[in-house]
């Protein structure tokens, strides 16, 4: 259980999606103008972080994995297909991305018109295929370890995006210099909060 | 009768924009916001910048030739998974071929060769450019904005790396007499949020010098 809340912790502040890793920058920049759509997009990454890491790790372990097929048989133990994890990976999240969209669209028809395009989208922006690539380089033990590996991105980058959309939406009102404006000031507030961030690292519980 | 087919030369000046255009003007990263994603965690080092670039260069290439030669029989609506394939395979030929030409470059890439399959360069320009034109403009575009995204990347390393190990390509440039004077390296440099930072600068150094950019909001 601590070795959980460990893992939860250090991939929200410390490996966290934006700050450390650039990954999701693409929609991070385009999305956070407003407080009100970056949630929108934050609540869709955490849950498809959420459902895509632990199947992308059962994918790995019982079908990619040097070994992994040996549940099949003697023959196939030695079978290594892990060159073929990027594509596995990819079509899983791209379909796991479609079914997320049709039930959201299903149950709850609100939340599905509020998140609009962004849902499909999703499928490409790069934080969701980075949790699985690094879910399979850090080599988690249990399936609990990946899911939670998983969600903790996923709230991180949601706070990085709520951060910035917050900070833009006052920065509105200042007075940059043209050729900073938009996105220049946004890399170097990024910049800024990414320092803060460094803080927490070496947190350990 | 002879019907006399006009032919553009293969580097028309039309041709040549393509190339151009995205190396300044057009820049996939720092005026289309493309392809951040994985530019920055790569350029602490000149080395593995570099073997990044002409991985994207490649890529985009490729795609873009592959999937304008096919763009009138993918049928519309199952074009992305079409792209993604195509794009994923391109990726895995330069990944195994990382890992057994240039190991250690390909361990320090780590999970950010995989993740130009989700670099937005790529995709954006598949749906930009391939699916409405040529394969010869396509290819010129791929490279043209590989070479765009591949310029800032070797901008940012080069800082990086100049100011915060002393060295370009792993060779000590900083001269030992600087040191001894009490010249210190800049560990900072090193770190995530530099890489940022630096690119903010990019930006407003290029935006400076052209009006165009400058956002009207």
């Amino acid at each position: 259980m601590e070795n959980l809340i460990n893992i939860f912790i250090k991939s929200i502040f410390i490996d966290n999606m934006i700050f450390a890793f650039f990954l999701g920058m693409c929609s991070y920049l385009a999305v956070s103008k407003t407080v009100k759509t970056s949630m929108g997009l934050g609540i869709a990454v955490i849950f498809v972080l959420g459902v895509t890491v632990p199947v992308n790790y059962l994918i790995d372990n019982f079908l990619l994995k040097k070994g992994a097929l040996a549940w099949m048989g003697d023959e196939f133990a030695n079978v290594d297909l892990s060159f073929l994890s990027f594509i596995m990976f990819i079509a899983v999240i791209a379909a796991m991305v479609q079914l997320v969209e049709m039930i959201v669209e299903k149950f709850t028809p609100a939340l599905y018109n509020s998140l609009g395009i962004f849902l499909p989208l999703i499928a490409v922006n790069c934080a969701i295929m980075g949790g699985a690539l690094f879910m399979q380089e850090r080599d988690y033990e249990t399936i609990a370890e990946a899911t939670v590996f998983g969600l903790g991105s996923g709230v991180g980058w949601w706070l990085a995006i709520i951060a910035i959309a917050a900070i833009r939406e006052k920065i509105r009102y200042s007075n940059v210099p043209a050729p900073m404006r938009g996105l220049g000031i946004t890399f170097i507030i990024t910049g800024l909060m990414a320092i803060a961030f460094m803080s927490f690292m070496g947190i350990k519980l | 009768m002879k019907v006399e087919k006009v032919r553009e030369p293969l580097f028309s000046t039309k041709n040549k924009k393509l190339l151009t255009a995205p190396l300044n003007k057009d820049n996939p990263i720092t005026v289309q916001v493309l392809g951040i994603c994985s530019a920055l965690a790569v350029t602490v080092k000149l080395e593995p910048a570099f073997v990044m670039a002409i991985s994207v260069i490649v890529v985009t290439a490729f795609s873009n030739l592959v999937i304008s030669s096919l763009r009138n029989t993918i049928p519309p609506r199952i074009r992305i998974i079409v792209q993604l394939v195509v794009i994923a395979t391109l990726v895995i030929l330069v990944d195994q071929f990382l890992k057994a030409y240039v190991y250690d470059v390909s361990k320090q890439l780590s999970v950010f060769v995989g993740l130009i399959i989700t670099n937005c360069i790529v995709m954006g320009r598949l749906e930009a450019f391939a699916m409405a034109n040529k394969p010869w403009p396509s290819f010129l575009d791929g490279v043209g904005n590989g070479l765009g995204y591949g310029l800032i990347l070797i901008i940012v390393a080069f800082f990086r790396e100049l100011f915060g190990s002393g060295t370009l390509f792993g060779m000590q440039v900083i001269p030992d007499s600087f040191y001894a004077a009490g010249y210190v390296n800049n560990g900072f440099m090193i770190l995530p949020p530099m890489a940022l930072i630096i690119v903010g600068i990019i930006i407003w150094v290029q935006r400076s010098k052209n009006a165009d950019l400058v956002d009207k909001s």
